[in-house]
């Protein structure tokens, strides 16, 4: 079975973001760039998948500048068998639909039995393509997985969606578009063989035009970034542990009223 | 109507909307009396209760337009989209919103796909600017805020729980409600089972106006029962930081931070816990921010109100006794 794997690459979390003389944007210089955390997850589980039915593809896919090939060459690193790279400046300053569409496209062309993405990209935190991207092939779709089994005959997959109180559990007909929750797997770390053969692998360049897009507008998009307005100073209570916490407790009540 | 603000209903599964919902009308509300249209509630239900279409007309909901049958249970995206889309097309509403939830995130995405629709997602403002909606929504790991706004119509975005002010309560006001008939889209999903959490008699973490959460300085899963008797106390959920998750202390749903839940109660308490960005990221829009550490150094204590540098092992069960004195009174 071929599977899709939808990245993104978005800064560290660690990293300090600032904005840039475009207020709709930030100062990339100095970034560290990492692959999304729940898209490794999403990653992980393609090639657990491959491993466990002992055949497959996995492709990892992912939209953005050139400097994008660095997180397909991780997924490559890992054990993704190729790479596709949505390479156009036409998407600079898309919104989740934009993606969505592109990524539809893709999938179309592509036609694998599933596509995984991570639930969330931690840069904007929309959490939107990976449903959107669904809507549009009008395939199924379960978002926030925690637990998959795709069927021996390679037809449907079982999943585990996290939902407020429990897990629901469903049967999917593929084709299907699943998004990964952390708690799905324990992403792998690449080995030194991986690193040395990720560089022979393919990373394929593709454009809006070669999966006959036109691009349309962003249907949303940023009036400008803002910092954070800063937080009163905060007050540390001095004294022995009764003391403070009978003084916090008063502060709480009486000063903050949030109790 | 036409140029409607709707609020799609999060309910308990049980027929009862989430109370959530006062603040996604009162939000709805407050902009549709600028905007000159009306707050209206749509809810998707496989039973819908008489006390809970009334609770939706006290917050706010001039009109509950509740699309109710079998097929809207479990929730299945391609069944509710395919609903609401067609709905949004007759009635043209403004603007919809939904509290953010597990579902309503997938839900909204759908829809705004559907619609060729722009979508904000966790929003924690909303204001008219001129004839346009901006939003705004923390992103970078809540380093920087995003203002955000729509090239047409409707405008779609969730919003975050417990940043928004409910409506001034109309008791006794009646709900008017209509069930239009839409199409039922033939279901992709096959459901199997549901499997439900163990109960902590605790609030929802997501959903809690007091959330207590630990880190690595509780030492042990053993010692969270020092957390839950004071949560018990003052009624909040227990979260976990990621470090406490990783050791396997507390299940993931329990997680606080950006690969976990993001809160925004009106009263955070963090024992044990430094504040790496991480967590930050998914509690730093609560309105009163309490951290209890041993060292004075821990990041936590930037971005909290109030700070106790000492062991929380002594400070949380004091504070248990303290909260406990103040209750009773």
């Amino acid at each position: 079975m071929k599977i899709l794997v939808m990245v993104k690459q978005v800064p560290d979390t660690a990293t300090q973001v600032k904005i840039s003389a475009d207020p709709k944007t930030i100062d990339t210089t100095g970034i560290t760039w990492i692959v999304s955390p729940y898209d490794e997850f999403a990653v992980e589980e393609a090639l657990r998948i491959k491993e466990k039915r002992g055949q497959g593809e996995v492709v990892a896919v992912s939209l953005g500048p050139e400097r994008v090939k660095e997180a397909l060459r991780s997924c490559l690193a890992m054990g993704a068998d190729r790479a596709i790279h949505l390479l156009d400046p036409a998407w600079n300053g898309g919104d989740t639909l934009t993606t969505a569409r592109a990524l539809a496209a893709l999938l179309k062309q592509e036609a694998p039995g599933l596509a995984i993405f991570g639930r969330q990209a931690i840069d904007d935190d929309m959490g939107a393509v990976a449903a959107q991207t669904a809507d549009l092939l009008g395939w199924p779709c379960a978002s926030w997985i925690m637990e998959e089994t795709v069927d021996a005959g390679g037809a449907t997959v079982r999943v585990a969606r996290q939902v407020e109180g429990g897990l629901e559990v469903f049967d999917l007909p593929l084709p299907a578009v699943v998004s990964a929750q952390k708690g799905l797997n324990e992403p792998r770390y690449p080995t030194l063989k991986g690193i040395m053969g990720a560089k022979k692998k393919e990373i394929k360049d593709v454009k809006a035009a070669d999966l006959g897009l036109t691009v349309e507008p962003p249907a949303l998009s940023v009036v400008t970034l803002e910092p954070l307005p800063a937080r009163p100073p905060g007050r540390i209570i001095q004294g022995e542990p009764a003391d403070a916490a009978k003084e916090l407790v008063r502060a709480l009540r009486e000063d903050a009223k949030a109790i | 109507m036409a140029g409607a603000f709707w609020s799609i209903v999060e309910d308990d599964r049980q027929g009862n909307p989430k109370k959530v919902m006062a603040e996604v009308l009162g939000e709805a509300g407050r902009l549709a009396a600028k905007a000159g249209g009306q707050a209206e509630a749509v809810w998707l239900t496989d039973k819908a209760g008489e006390a809970g279409l009334k609770q939706l007309a006290e917050w706010g909901a001039k009109r509950v337009l509740l699309l109710e049958g079998a097929a809207f249970a479990p929730y299945r995206g391609e069944v509710w989209a395919a609903a609401l889309a067609e709905l949004a097309g007759k009635e043209s509403p403004k603007a919809i919103f939904a509290p953010v939830s597990t579902r309503l995130r997938e839900l909204m995405a759908r829809l705004a796909a559907r619609l060729g629709a722009g979508l904000s997602a966790d929003s924690t403002a909303l204001a008219l600017d001129g004839d346009r909606l901006v939003a705004t929504r923390p992103v970078y790991s809540g380093k920087l805020l995003a203002k955000m706004t729509w090239a047409k119509t409707p405008w779609l975005a969730t919003l975050r729980p417990n940043v928004f002010r409910p409506g001034d309560a109309q008791p006794g006001a009646n709900p008017t409600v209509e069930k239009p008939s839409v199409a039922t889209a033939e279901a992709a999903l096959k459901f199997v089972e549901r499997r439900e959490e163990s109960a902590t008699g605790l609030p929802e973490l997501t959903e809690a106006e007091i959330v207590v959460s630990g880190g690595r300085g509780l030492k042990g899963p053993e010692n969270f029962v020092i957390l839950e008797a004071l949560a018990k106390v003052i009624g909040a959920a227990v979260g976990a930081s990621r470090a406490a998750v990783d050791a396997g202390w507390r299940p993931h749903r329990f997680q606080i931070g950006q690969t976990g839940r993001t809160i925004s109660p009106k009263l955070y308490l963090g024992f044990g816990i430094s504040g790496a960005i991480q967590h930050l990221a998914g509690m730093r829009t609560s309105k009163i921010i309490c951290a209890i550490n041993k060292d004075p150094e821990a990041p936590i204590f930037k971005i909290a109100d109030y700070g106790i540098v000492g062991d929380l092992f002594e400070v949380a069960p004091k504070l248990t006794e303290e909260f406990k004195k103040l209750l009773e009174k």
